[in-house]
Order: C-alpha cells, then sequence, then structure tokens
C-alpha cells in the first residue's frame, strides 16, 4: 500500500513545487486520490514542504473538505443552506440517513457511502438538493431518496445510466 | 463543448484583432442558422439539462440537422429550469422550461415552425449594459405582432420587466466558454478603453464617480478601496476575487463565474492596470466545480490570446490570474481569512488595522473585492462612473443580483437597481409565496443577517434601509418564508451555523454561538423559560462587541432580529409549549384523521420508522412512540388526512 501512495503523492508533489501555499491543494489532492489523509502522507508532506507537522495538522482538520478516516466510497451531501432548510432539507438528511443504515453524519457500515451535510450547493432555485458524488439532485422529497441512492449502490451503476433522470 | 471552441481566438494584440475576434463571436452568437441553446449551469444540470443537451445533440446529429448548438449560464429562471431555447434567424428566441429529454424531438420537430404550444416566453431581442444597445432579433424590429402565437415576451413577464441586469448583462446570452460572445458583447473594449485612453488615476476617478459600493456584503466604497491600494507604498500589489460564496440561500457569484466568466477576468486586468498590481487570485469555494472549471478555461483563452500575460494589447501592461480553491470554511469569506487561506495556512481572521490594502497577501498590498463589484467594473470604465451613479439611491448606487429563494412561486435569480423595495421583488418579480400561504419574512443577508418581517416589505432594497431593519444586504440571498416556517427554528438553524463555522479563534463567537444555540434549542423544544429571552439579548450584544471578524460581529442579527419581530411567536414556545408554525418536533405530533383517510397505504410505504399501521381500505394509525416526526406521511397523503398539532 506504501508504494502505491509513494507513486500518487509523487505526482501530486510533481504538479505543485515546493512553496508554502501549495500546502491546501496538494492536500486537496491527495483527498481526492484516498478520499482520506493518511498520517503517513500527513508526515511526508509535512517533510517536503518544511511545515512542521502539527501546522500540517491543523490545516487538514480545519478545512471540512479534509478527512483523517477513510470514506465511504460515494460521497452524499445533503444540502441544508437556508433555502433547503425552508424547504424540509433535514428531513431529507433523516431520510439518508435511514436509508444507509446511519443514525447521524458519517460513513455507512457497508462502506458504500459516506452522509455529509454541506452549507449550500447554490442551488437554492430547486430546494431541497443533495449532491450525490459529481450529480446534483434538485426539488427532492422523502420518496425520492431511495431511489436516488439506489443508483449507486453495486451492481446498480449500469442500471443508473440507463435511468437517467425522470 | 460545442463546435465552434476548437476555433482559437488567436493573439488579440490590438483593435483590429479585439474586432476580428468579435466579428467571430456574432457568427455564433446570433448565426445564420437555427440555434438551439441549453442553460447548463449547475442549477440547469441539477435539473437535468445535461441529458436534455444530450437528447439535443442526439436529435441534430441523428438527423443531420443544420443547427447550431450551445450551451449558455443561467438566465435566472430557475423555478423553470432546465431551460432550452430555440432561436429561428429573425424570429424571436422561444423559452421552453422543465424542459424533459423526451419533449426535445417535439420542440425540434416543426423547425422552422416553433412549438408554441410547449413554451413559456419569447425574447424579442437582448439588452447590453455594456454597450447601451439593444440587439432585436425579429426582423423590421420589436413589433408587438412579431411576438409568436400570443407568448409573454420577457419583456412583458413580471419577473424579467424591473430587472436592469448590468452584472449579469451576458448570463444566459453567451456561451461562458467563448471568448467571441464575450467579445461579441463589447467585451474586453473597456479594458482597450482603460489601458489606451485612460490613465490609472481617471479610471480610478471614473470607480469613485460610480458610486459602486462592495457587492460582498459590507459595502466598503470601492473607489476608496482602491484609492488605498493605488497610494499604498510597496509591492508587488495583489489583485483578489472574493468568490468563496458562502452565505446559504446565495449563489449569485456562482451564476457569473458559470454564466460570463470573463467579465470578472476582464474587471480585475482593469483593476491591477488602475492600482500597479500585476497579479490576481481568484479565490473559489471548494463547493463550486463547475464554476472552476469554466474559470479556468476562461482564464486559458484569455492567456492565449494575450489578454492576460505580458505586455496586454501592446499597452506594456502586464497582469496575469491563478484561481486558489477554497476547502470548505465559510468563514474565509471574511477577507483577511481568505488571505490566510491562500497563504496555505488556516483560515483565521486577524484584527484590522492594517487593512489588506495596506498590509494583505504575503503582506502586501492588496485589493479584495467579491465577484459581483468585479464584473460591474467594465460597464463603470466603458459607460462613465457617472451612469452607474444615475441608478439607484442616494447612498446605494448601481443595481443589485439578489437569489430569490425559499417559499415564494418564482424561485430565480435577479437584478433590480438599488431602491427597489422588498415588495416589488417578492411580489412582482417572485410571484408571492405560494397560493394559500401568507407571507411571514424575507430573510436577507445570510448568517450575518436578519429576518425582516412581512410588514416592513415597503422598504427599499438599498445598504441604509436594510441595516435600519436590522438585517444587512450581504451578498444578496433573499430567503422568503411563510407561515409555514418557525422563526424560533431559524434562529436555531443559523445559530447552529455560525456555531459550525466559527474559526473559534475568539472565545465570544466560539462559545457564546455555542451558548444561544442551547438556549434557542432549549426554547424550541418548549423547555424555555422566559428569562432566556433576556439572557439571549445579552449574550447576543457580548458576542457583537467583543468578536474579532465579520462572522462573530454580525452572528447576533438572525436572533435579535427573529426576537424583535417575532417575540410572539418565542412565548409561544415558552408559555404554550406549542409551535404556532408546527415545525419543532418535540411540540407536535402526527395524527390521520379518521373522517378523511380512505386506507390506501400511501403513508405506510413512505414511513421510514414502521410507524403507520393499519391495512388497505381500513382506517390508518400512527404510533406515536414509533413516529420520529419525519413528516414523510404528510408528504405522501394526497388526501390532507395526516395532521400536525
Amino acid at each position: 500500500m506504501l508504494h502505491v501512495e509513494s507513486a500518487t503523492l509523487d505526482e501530486s508533489f510533481a504538479r505543485f513545487d515546493d512553496r508554502r501555499e501549495n500546502l491546501i491543494p496538494i492536500l486537496q489532492d491527495i483527498q481526492a486520490t484516498y478520499s482520506y489523509l493518511p498520517e503517513d502522507v500527513l508526515r511526508r508532506v509535512s517533510r517536503k514542504l518544511k511545515i512542521p507537522l502539527p501546522q500540517v495538522y491543523q490545516v487538514a482538520t480545519f478545512y471540512r473538505c479534509f478527512s483523517l478516516k477513510p470514506r465511504g466510497k460515494h460521497v452524499v451531501q445533503v444540502c441544508l443552506g437556508t433555502a433547503c432548510h425552508v424547504r424540509g432539507g433535514t428531513r431529507i438528511l433523516e431520510r439518508v440517513e435511514t436509508e444507509t443504515g446511519l443514525s447521524d453524519v458519517g460513513t455507512s457500515p457497508d462502506l458504500e457511502f459516506v452522509v455529509e451535510t454541506v452549507r449550500c450547493l447554490g442551488c437554492c432555485g430547486l430546494a431541497p438538493v443533495m449532491r450525490v458524488d459529481r450529480d446534483v439532485y434538485a426539488s427532492l422529497e422523502q420518496a425520492k431518496v431511495k431511489r436516488v441512492l439506489d443508483r449507486y449502490r453495486p451492481g446498480r451503476r449500469a442500471a443508473r445510466k440507463e435511468a437517467g433522470r425522470d | 463543448m460545442t463546435d465552434h471552441h476548437t476555433h482559437l481566438p488567436g493573439h488579440i494584440t490590438d483593435l483590429e484583432a479585439l474586432e476580428r475576434c468579435a466579428i467571430h463571436g456574432r457568427s455564433t452568437l446570433y448565426p445564420d442558422r437555427i440555434k438551439i441553446l441549453v442553460g447548463t449551469a449547475t442549477c440547469g444540470r441539477a435539473a437535468g439539462a445535461q441529458e436534455v443537451l444530450d437528447a439535443v445533440h442526439e436529435e441534430v446529429e441523428g438527423k443531420h440537422l443544420p443547427y447550431a448548438v450551445a450551451e449558455t449560464g443561467c438566465i435566472g429562471w430557475c423555478s423553470q429550469e432546465p431551460l432550452l431555447d430555440v432561436w429561428v434567424p429573425g424570429q424571436p428566441r422561444v423559452t421552453y422550461g422543465r424542459v424533459k429529454p423526451k419533449q426535445v424531438r417535439d420542440i425540434l420537430a416543426d423547425l422552422p415552425e416553433p412549438r408554441t404550444e410547449l413554451a413559456l416566453a419569447v425574447m424579442t431581442g437582448d439588452d447590453n449594459a455594456l454597450t447601451g444597445r439593444r440587439t432585436s432579433y425579429c426582423n423590421g424590429g420589436d413589433r408587438p405582432e412579431a411576438t409568436l402565437n400570443g407568448l409573454p415576451t420577457y419583456a412583458d413577464l413580471p419577473l424579467f420587466k424591473r430587472q436592469l441586469r448590468v452584472v449579469m448583462r451576458n448570463c444566459g446570452i453567451v456561451d461562458p466558454a467563448s471568448l467571441e460572445e464575450y467579445a461579441a458583447r463589447g467585451g474586453y473594449r473597456a479594458l482597450w478603453r482603460a489601458l489606451f485612453s485612460l490613465t490609472p488615476r481617471e479610471v480610478l476617478q471614473e470607480v469613485l464617480l460610480s458610486g459602486l459600493r462592495g457587492r460582498g456584503g459590507a459595502g466598503f466604497p470601492t473607489g476608496r478601496k482602491w484609492q488605498a491600494v493605488a497610494d499604498a507604498r510597496g509591492g508587488p500589489k495583489y489583485i483578489v476575487c472574493n468568490a468563496d460564496e458562502g452565505d446559504p440561500g446565495a449563489y449569485m457569484d456562482r451564476g457569473v463565474l458559470e454564466g460570463d466568466p470573463h467579465s470578472v477576468i476582464e474587471g480585475m486586468i482593469i483593476g491591477g492596470y488602475t492600482m500597479g498590481a500585476h497579479e490576481g487570485v481568484i479565490y473559489v469555494r471548494d463547493e463550486y466545480p463547475l464554476a472552476v472549471a469554466r474559470l479556468s478555461e476562461a482564464i486559458l483563452q484569455a492567456q492565449r490570446s494575450d489578454l492576460l500575460g505580458k505586455d496586454i494589447l501592446g499597452s506594456g501592461f502586464s497582469f496575469n490570474v491563478s484561481i486558489t480553491r477554497g476547502a470548505g470554511a465559510f468563514v474565509c469569506g471574511e477577507e483577511t481569512a481568505l488571505l490566510a487561506s491562500i497563504e496555505g495556512r488556516v483560515g483565521e481572521p486577524r484584527p484590522r488595522p492594517p487593512y489588506p490594502a495596506e498590509r494583505g497577501l504575503w503582506g502586501k498590498p492588496t485589493c479584495i473585492n467579491n465577484v459581483e463589484t468585479w464584473a460591474t467594473v467594465p460597464v463603470v470604465v466603458q459607460r462613465g462612473g457617472g451612469w452607474l451613479a444615475g441608478i439607484g439611491t442616494g447612498g446605494s448606487k448601481g443595481t443589485k443580483v439578489f437569489s430569490l429563494v425559499g417559499n415564494v412561486t418564482n424561485t430565480a435569480l435577479i437584478e433590480v437597481p438599488m431602491g427597489t423595495t422588498l415588495a416589488e421583488v417578492v411580489n412582482d418579480i417572485g410571484g408571492g409565496v405560494p397560493a394559500g400561504r401568507v407571507c411571514k419574512a424575507v430573510q436577507t443577508g445570510g448568517p450575518s443577517g436578519g429576518c425582516i418581517p412581512a410588514e416592513q416589505l415597503s422598504l427599499p432594497v438599498d445598504y441604509e434601509s436594510l441595516t435600519k431593519a436590522g438585517s444587512i444586504m450581504g451578498s444578496g440571498g433573499m430567503i422568503v418564508m411563510d407561515d409555514r416556517t418557525c422563526m424560533v427554528d431559524i434562529a436555531r438553524y443559523f445559530l447552529g451555523f455560525l456555531e459550525d463555522e466559527s474559526c473559534g479563534k475568539c472565545f465570544s463567537c466560539r462559545v457564546g454561538t455555542q451558548r444561544m444555540r442551547e438556549i434557542v434549542n432549549r426554547i424550541s423544544m418548549g423547555k424555555g423559560r422566559e428569562e432566556d429571552l433576556q439572557l439571549l439579548e445579552d449574550l447576543a450584544w457580548l458576542v457583537g462587541e467583543t468578536s474579532l471578524c465579520g462572522l462573530g460581529q454580525s452572528a447576533p442579527n438572525p436572533v435579535l432580529t427573529t426576537l424583535r419581530y417575532f417575540r410572539d411567536e418565542y412565548l409561544a414556545h415558552i408559555r404554550d409549549h406549542r409551535c404556532p408554525a408546527k415545525v419543532c418536533k418535540e411540540l407536535i405530533t402526527y395524527t390521520i384523521d379518521p373522517v378523511i383517510c380512505n386506507g390506501c397505504g400511501a403513508c405506510i410505504s413512505q414511513c421510514a420508522g414502521s410507524a403507520i399501521l393499519g391495512e388497505k381500505k381500513k382506517l390508518h394509525t400512527i404510533e406515536q412512540a414509533k413516529c420520529t416526526k419525519c413528516g414523510a406521511c404528510l408528504e405522501a397523503c394526497k388526501f390532507d388526512a395526516v395532521l400536525v398539532n
């Protein structure tokens, strides 16, 4: 596993030089590859950029887009912006949690989904909305949640393409 | 994207080359063949625009139809997304709303005769605030009879007729991936004018004269900020665009970045020239991947055409722009936190002064303005500061973009002159709250703003009036709330938001927002005490007075405005243990009306907690112990048999 990480990490390092302002972009790159920031990687970033490890850790824990723990395969972001809140976003969140076997936000027991809340995806005109990976789903109702999530469950990916949007 | 993007504008080193680029842009903007336009901004895509676009391509390519197919940004008619437009040369542009992929074939079937029975409206031409000119689409001008089959024109529609589009001048018109189309709309002319006809001081004079104020929320006069940076000693100086649009319920900046990215870039180059800066950074929030993609594309095009880089347009002036992606921290919208984030540090605000104009990015003089502000700059330069100053009110000049959302009929992204009243925005443009509901409040300014009660809708929208009402202009989110919204719940919502997003540097903000949230939480559960209201007011005052940055200083607003205007609602929760809007879960129960229920089973299948008992065609009942009060049964019941009390 370490070898794979080294190769990908070197790619990230190659894309950016060692200036301090590249710390966040490099961490974003790694996060995008692994879905989290492994401890060993943080140590190597610290050495490479010559930024003390506590400061790297500080950045990695300050920003919402970073995670220090492995996350589920599909990222489900339920929007809780004001417009979504007014139009029942919390109920959508509860339904997503129920459907993925969670009682709160986090990674589902089957590691298929990580459920998060996000404060506004900027699609307020179509509230309530949620994003699964790169797809945004608009004008949600509780009854639609299961259908949306099913598209991302194992074995359903082909069906998802076929079904398109309703 | 579409076929014409394989063509590159080439090097634009003089006015003739810019004009050649514009001519090419006009040939795709207003082609001599039928054009199909699909709005593919994020909100359009969320509603299925990509599938609609795919269906258009399939139909056009499959049948070898000689039509141009193009993407465009958001015209702002959010409630009708996805939008598809058909433009037949010499005729008005016909808009179709809520288009489904399977309708595409029908819409295109009889062209050049448009299928008007499926359409929403027609656009007889487009206005361009930058040039002051109108391009008519109809042969023989904008004759009323030119409209098709009695369809309303955009100029007739209440949603559009009161709008004045300065910032959004190109949104929904141009292909955001086409520098040529931007040029065809007069783009980069203002840059030309600035570089060759005006000295930096003269540009500054125009900005000062325009009365333009920062559109990010606080409303600091842009000209004065520019002057401070221009006068600041030391260098290099930096230009920063704040596109960390974090206010929930606000997406104006996303609309501009996805719909017209070049307008922001042009504004920044002009700013660089005026203040003597050669480097610009656009800080875009991480939640906007499409905005990042379209901006990156636009920057690349501008660089390839020599509109960014060394010796721009042969003027000797050099300027370049890069993008920094945010990492998901609301506080980074605060300027000093934003600068820290660009430098690769945690986004914690620092005390001001020194202001960024003196010590900003890397400790150097820095000018930070919001997306909308930068997009307005080319218009100020092209038409003169006096033109913009002629729009708006005494202290608030020009136009403002608002995202009109929440419980309103026409959810939309709109741009109106400053001073337009809230009532005009909500009732005329927005079509009011949905039928049968009562408007309760309008929330402006995001978590830093407040809730303005329906009785005060006659307020003009400008910096001063909104501040006087206890709210702020903010970045432009306008969330309409009807009688189904509980104001205690709204206060709890914003406090929860602020508690999450407080960076934690100031004790009063970190702990104060938490305590206030706990108190409001208690009230929403029916466990509040009357003296809690005084305690809330005291805490709110304390947090506001003792916090370093805008987040903490304005954190009390949602609490104070709801307390000021909706005290009765707080008291109903405290004294009567009742939530008048029937929102707060601890104070409501769901039951099924035995007279209305026909036993259809719809609620049973939707109840995630298996709390509903009953058989088909027999009365259903809710087992209260299992009920999570999620409201799924209420949504599922077509007969209004589910009661909330």
